[in-house]
């Protein structure tokens, strides 16, 4: 049996969305208030997916605990409480929940023990992003 | 084609152990879901069906009578009782979000006239859910 378990974690950060490619004019335009020099801040929501039989013997498709150890060291501790900008992940590219999306998706591919089908950022209530590789 | 999702909740209580494990092996692998006392949960299940729209009615399904089904077939078997002790597919599973949504899509499956089960996905909690899409084989990857 196949099945796909999903879990949310929760972080909250800054970011100022602002392209080097672009002029202080290009940049308003294009990020509007969210181009405001000091930054402004989310509370991130990260659900993510995975697949795999599930096991006959313990019910799971992988073991919960693990996969809440691996996304604290990984995830909600690297991004909570920091300023996206200024993570080496987000030196070249611009810190949108497109962008974070994806490095979170890099991230959790990490985890062997089920398959990484999905990752689902809820940037606020409005507005998600998924991203499937 | 239309998907249809009807919500349904349960409070019940489960504990995770194998009995051909010992103690300490139970609760290295399940940590404190493994208390034999056990502990509970609010569930929710949505269930998901596909299919076309009548004509007449403008229905895939008529709500009333999936609601009817899944309290007859799910909740009223599951509200209020302990998984492991009182439901019978749980003798011989452990009532994992993954094994719930195995055995709310075995006790839905045929019973849905004119749709075709879709999704089976259960809450655990607001921040972990399993689906279930009937799928017997796959996922051998891990």
């Amino acid at each position: 049996m196949k099945a796909y378990l999903s879990r949310r974690y929760h972080f909250s950060a800054s970011h100022r969305l602002h392209s080097e490619a672009y002029d202080e004019v290009r940049n308003h335009e294009v990020y509007g208030k969210c181009n405001n020099p000091h930054g402004h801040g989310h509370n991130y929501t990260v659900e993510v997916t995975f697949s795999g039989k599930v096991d006959p013997l313990t019910g799971m498709v992988c073991n919960l605990a693990d996969l809440d150890a691996f996304a604290k060291t990984n995830v909600v501790e690297r991004f909570d409480q920091t300023n996206l900008n200024l993570l080496d992940c987000f030196a070249n590219r611009v810190s949108t929940t497109e962008n974070l999306s994806i490095e979170v998706y890099r991230i959790f591919a990490g985890f062997s023990a089920a398959h990484l089908e999905r990752v689902h950022i809820e940037e606020t209530s409005n507005n998600s992003f998924d991203y499937a590789g | 084609m239309i998907f249809l999702t009807r919500k349904a909740e349960f409070s019940s209580a489960h504990y995770y152990w194998i009995d051909d494990w010992s103690e300490e092996e139970n609760y290295r692998v399940f940590g404190k879901c493994a208390n034999r006392n056990g502990h509970g949960h609010n569930y929710t299940v949505e269930v998901t069906v596909a299919g076309e729209v009548d004509p007449v009615s403008g229905f895939v399904v008529d709500l009333k009578q999936l609601k009817d089904i899944l309290e007859r077939e799910v909740i009223s078997v599951y509200d209020h009782r302990h998984l492991n002790l009182e439901v019978p597919e749980f003798r011989s599973s452990i009532p994992t979000t993954e094994n719930i949504a195995i055995a709310i899509w075995t006790r839905l499956k045929n019973k849905i006239p004119n749709a075709r089960l879709h999704r089976v996905r259960v809450y655990e909690m607001p921040d972990l859910f399993a689906d279930f899409y009937g799928e017997e084989t796959g996922g051998e990857q891990a």
